[in-house]
């Protein structure tokens, strides 16, 4: 974005204002879905205004990590599809896709969202390994803070597939979810200028100087926290976003 | 002689069919196509500029697709996302289903993408991504002699399938024969042949599934239309 049309964006967002006339702290509307893709042991649609994503858990029975013998394995990987926007080319994920992998991972991982011994079958010889697949639709913005959503709403939805003779039968799922206790819910920040905004526009997204995502526990704990941007942060600004952040976090947690 | 199905179709019963138009904001053109549990999305871009500039062509443009079943899409293990020798050949077969109707001559050096996603996949994924293909191109506003139409057909205990699914297809090992119909020119531009079948059956199948392939076409036909009905209200 060039300067003089961002010095226009901040004046705006200063008096409160933004393109699509949202208030600075306001999320779009937030649409969620489960069950959409019937291959998967769990799936998840969500949308965030125009913004699209779709969440595909599958299972499947391997061999344990040499450092954690008795836990199941997480996977967490992010497509940003070259179908979802002009700016997106087909190919390996790039620093993006991967950065929001990771930290939708982080946010899963470090929440404790899963009960991973309980996901041991045989100790160091098998245990269940959960593997999400985040694929972008369409990106009008704020793509992590959907994929996040999107990763935790499929997980919620998945039932365990049947296991005959030590052979998953995908073909049939059990009644089975899988064990879970608490809830990560990301929301980032972005600052631009001196105003801090959630949710932002594509547009809004090519203005930002500094972001911080952050997954919030559901007792409002920091679990996962990514610092990103070009301008550095001070920890006046960290404590002000982290406000904002938690204030938003229990309403998207209420969207689950 | 009736087959039982798992779905309890007859034999000559296309699944439910969905489709709409205009589902993807950023894209310049968009589609989604659904058979039962197969649903493709489909998004175009372009006319825009080929590169690397070595691919052009200075008589056309020239039509890319790209076809990738999404990682959880599966009915088994999880699909590797990068891209198969599988996924590179159906790639190639969309891509040639869908030329003849385009009309790429004005727009010399340039290429249109057509990115065919999958989400969640029941047999005949390459031609619902077809389907969806034409009628994104369509949404796109290129110029288009006309929409596409593909499905697939078997031949499973000597009877005759429309529209198989994967019990039919992967389980029950049907013979498979995808093709793509061009209303207008009455010819197919998608065959392909998996399994054992005569001569005069494959000849009279073809012929059903051509019926079968109208039928698709005016599900296409009233989606494109719907977008611009909702547009004028």
């Amino acid at each position: 974005m060039n300067n003089s049309l961002k010095q226009h964006l901040i004046k705006s967002l200063q008096k409160n204002i933004r393109y699509d006339g949202r208030k600075i702290d306001e999320f779009r509307d937030i649409k969620i879905e489960t069950g959409v893709s019937h291959g998967a042991e769990g799936s998840a649609r969500v949308k965030i205004g125009e913004t699209e994503v779709l969440a595909g858990v599958k299972m499947a029975i391997e061999k344990p990590y040499p450092d954690t013998p008795e836990k199941g394995n997480l996977m967490v990987n992010a497509e940003l599809l070259a179908l979802s926007s002009p700016e997106f080319e087909p190919g390996p994920p790039g620093a993006k896709a991967i950065e929001i992998a990771r930290v939708v991972d982080r946010g899963i991982r470090e929440s404790k969202a899963i009960d991973f011994e309980k996901l041991c079958i045989e100790k160091g010889e098998k245990v269940w390994s959960v593997m999400i697949d985040v694929c972008t639709i369409n990106d009008a913005g704020n793509l992590l803070d959907a994929a996040a959503l999107a990763a935790i709403t499929a997980i919620k939805n998945t039932k365990f597939p049947a296991v005959k003779d030590d052979v998953v039968d995908y073909k049939n799922k059990t009644a089975k979810g899988l064990p879970l206790s608490r809830w990560p819910i990301t929301v980032t920040v972005y600052k631009i200028g001196d105003c801090f905004i959630v949710d932002p526009l594509s547009e809004e997204e090519d203005a930002y100087d500094a972001r911080l995502i952050a997954a919030i526990a559901d007792d409002n704990n920091v679990c996962a926290m990514q610092k990103g941007g070009v301008e550095p942060l001070s920890i006046e600004e960290i404590g002000k976003m982290l406000d904002i952040i938690q204030k938003i976090a229990p309403k998207l947690r209420k969207k689950l | 002689m009736t087959i039982k199905r798992i779905d309890k179709r007859k034999a000559d019963e296309m699944r439910p069919m969905k489709a709409e138009v205009g589902v993807i904001p950023s894209a310049d053109g968009s589609a989604v196509f659904q058979a039962g549990n197969t649903r493709a999305i489909v998004s175009v871009f372009g006319p825009h500029d080929l590169h690397p500039k070595f691919l052009q062509n200075p008589e056309r443009g020239i039509l890319r697709c790209h076809y990738n079943m999404m990682p959880f899409s599966g009915h088994g293990d999880r699909v590797r996302p990068g891209g198969s020798r599988r996924s590179k050949e159906i790639s190639m077969l969309i891509e040639k289903s869908l030329i003849s109707v385009l009309d790429l001559e004005n727009f010399p050096n340039a290429v249109v993408d057509v990115f065919v996603e999958l989400t969640e996949t029941d047999a005949g994924t390459r031609c619902a991504g077809i389907c969806a293909a034409s009628m994104a191109l369509a949404d796109a506003g290129l110029k288009m002699k006309d929409l596409v139409s593909a499905m697939s057909m078997g031949y499973l205990d000597g009877e005759i399938l429309v529209d198989i699914n994967s019990d039919e297809d992967c389980d029950r090992g049907a013979t498979d024969v995808p093709i793509a119909f061009i209303p207008s020119e009455d010819k197919l531009s998608l065959l392909q042949l998996d399994g054992d079948v005569s001569k005069e059956i494959l000849l009279k199948l073809l012929e059903i599934g051509k019926q079968k392939c109208l039928e698709i076409d005016q599900v296409q036909r009233k989606a494109l239309k719907n977008k611009f009905k909702e547009r004028l209200k």
